[in-house]
């Protein structure tokens, strides 16, 4: 699956980095960065409760 | 009409049940049971404030989070139909983007996201594990009974953001004195004016000094912004009111409520006392967030376009109330959602809102509270309440849930 990030909806939470490290992580002014786009199975529940935790609905997983 | 509220609004014949609604006394850390009636019966309804206004109460998890979640819900109390929790005239005071909207809100808001991003917060843990040692220290070298709210629980989280943002700790008696009046439902607008003016001529003055000479702390940055025009002078002053309330006021009384609902739940607090894994502290922290929730009064909110909720439609110009308290025990999310169970998985909690205005400090209250939930049952396994449930004072009358004093021994 691949992860999509809109950071313009990002409101720095952080809640993402939390629930998936391997894959997300913070720029200089917290604004979420995607450290993977492409995600296999052993991510996919991390990057689930991620977009799940995400307040501002800016992750998305989506079918290749 | 009511002046000013003071705690639950009483239900009258003919109308919408008052909101807020009292608690049950024998269940300090639970929601008030009509509440939670109403979350069983229907997931939308209309509720009366003590000013007479009736805006809708939405009872479910989804519902609340699509609510909070949508960019046609505003934040401003100057939006018609805001169902506002206290007089506004000198009273909830101006503060900053959480009174505001979209863009306004995140250009703002996104000025002051650096320092609270989760690695950045990480940074700060070896220093705030020293504060909380130290404290433990002191506590110990006396022979108690202490208040833990008074020697504990309020010093970490001003410590705390008053080194991010530069603030001199020794006038911590000032912000936390205004700070308990601009949050207690009984003060008057007046008191409430008197509280926020005195708090923010303060701020004002420590960012006249970074404007001046620059440090190296939050406030610089905040000054900073005031020189390249992007904000002025008073804008930055709330902005930096809003960080100092938020930054203290929440986080303590997490701090008081969770020890002392911990040491309500001796089974729990052995789980606690006898892990040294800080995955299982984390965890522990979301469940107390979740079963606590201090901001008990709810996330209040206009409705600027027509939205549907629940299958209703809630037109423009109507206030809605998302009572988090009771979206963090619903069933349908969390199973057996009135117990305490350190185990279970409860990351989906609402404790810090949701949406765009999400709590900024969420990073470093979870830091804050797993240093403490993660030290203070190890190095005080004896801990105990100095005094009986019945006779803590838990604070029915502020807009954030706690304790007002906790004595302790062990
Ligand atoms: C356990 C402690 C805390 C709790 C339970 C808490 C809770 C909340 C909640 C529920 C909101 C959302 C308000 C709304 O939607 O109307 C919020 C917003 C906010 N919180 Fe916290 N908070 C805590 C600690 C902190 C700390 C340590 C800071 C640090 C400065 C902080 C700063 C903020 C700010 C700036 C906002 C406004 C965000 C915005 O409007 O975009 N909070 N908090
Ligand atoms: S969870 Fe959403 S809002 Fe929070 S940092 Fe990640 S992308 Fe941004």
């Amino acid at each position: 699956m691949k992860v999509e990030l809109e950071a313009d909806k990002c409101v720095a939470s952080g809640q993402c980095v939390l629930a998936a490290t391997d894959v997300f992580d913070q720029d200089d002014d917290g604004i979420a960065i995607l450290l993977e786009e492409q995600v296999g199975d052993d991510r996919l529940d991390d990057v689930k409760e991620a977009v799940a935790v995400c307040p501002a609905a800016a992750i998305r997983l989506v079918e290749q | 009409m009511a002046d000013t509220p003071a705690g639950p609004v009483p239900q009258a014949p003919d109308s919408p049940p008052g909101f807020p609604m009292p608690r049950e006394a024998r269940c300090p850390f639970d929601p008030p049971p009509a509440l939670k009636d109403l979350q069983a019966k229907t997931p939308l309804t209309k509720v009366r404030l003590w000013d007479g206004s009736e805006p809708w109460l939405v009872t479910r998890y989804a519902d609340q989070r699509a609510v909070l979640g949508d960019l046609r819900v505003s934040a401003g109390p100057d939006s018609p139909g805001y169902p506002t929790k206290a007089s506004p005239e000198g009273g909830e005071g101006k503060l900053s983007f959480i009174m505001m909207d979209d863009p306004e809100h995140a250009r703002l808001r996104r000025m002051v996201t650096a320092p609270f991003a989760v690695k950045k917060v990480e940074t700060l843990r070896p220093a705030v594990q020293g504060i909380v040692d130290d404290l433990i220290d002191g506590m110990l070298s006396r022979p108690g009974p202490v208040d833990l709210v008074e020697e504990f629980a309020l010093p970490i989280p001003s410590l705390v953001i008053c080194e991010l943002l530069g603030v001199p700790y020794d006038d911590h008696a000032m912000f936390q004195e205004n700070t308990k009046t601009m949050v207690r439902t009984t003060a008057t607008p007046e008191q409430r004016g008197v509280a926020t003016r005195e708090m923010a001529g303060y701020l004002a003055g420590q960012i006249a000094q970074r404007l001046a000479e620059p440090k190296d702390d939050l406030l610089s940055g905040i000054a900073g912004r005031v020189t390249a025009g992007e904000i002025d002078h008073q804008q930055a002053t709330e902005m930096a009111l809003l960080l100092l309330i938020a930054g203290h006021e929440t986080t303590a009384n997490m701090i008081a409520l969770g020890t002392l609902a911990l040491l309500q739940n001796p089974d729990q607090l052995a789980l606690l006392r006898d892990s040294d894994d800080p995955k299982f502290v984390a965890g522990a922290v979301e469940e107390l967030l979740r079963y606590l929730h201090i901001t008990h009064l709810g996330r209040r909110r206009a409705v600027t376009e027509d939205i549907e909720v629940a299958g209703q439609v809630i037109k423009a110009g109507e206030g809605v109330i998302m009572a988090n308290e009771i979206a963090n025990r619903d069933p349908e999310v969390f199973p057996d959602p009135d117990r305490l169970d350190l185990t279970r998985d409860a990351r989906r909690h609402v404790a810090f809102g949701f949406g765009i205005h999400q709590c900024l400090g969420q990073p470093l209250a979870r830091m804050e509270l797993q240093v403490v939930h993660g030290t203070l049952y190890r190095r005080i396994p004896t801990l105990k309440p100095a005094c009986a449930l019945e006779d803590v004072k838990f604070k029915n009358d502020a807009f954030i849930y706690g304790v007002h004093e906790l004595p302790v021994s062990w």
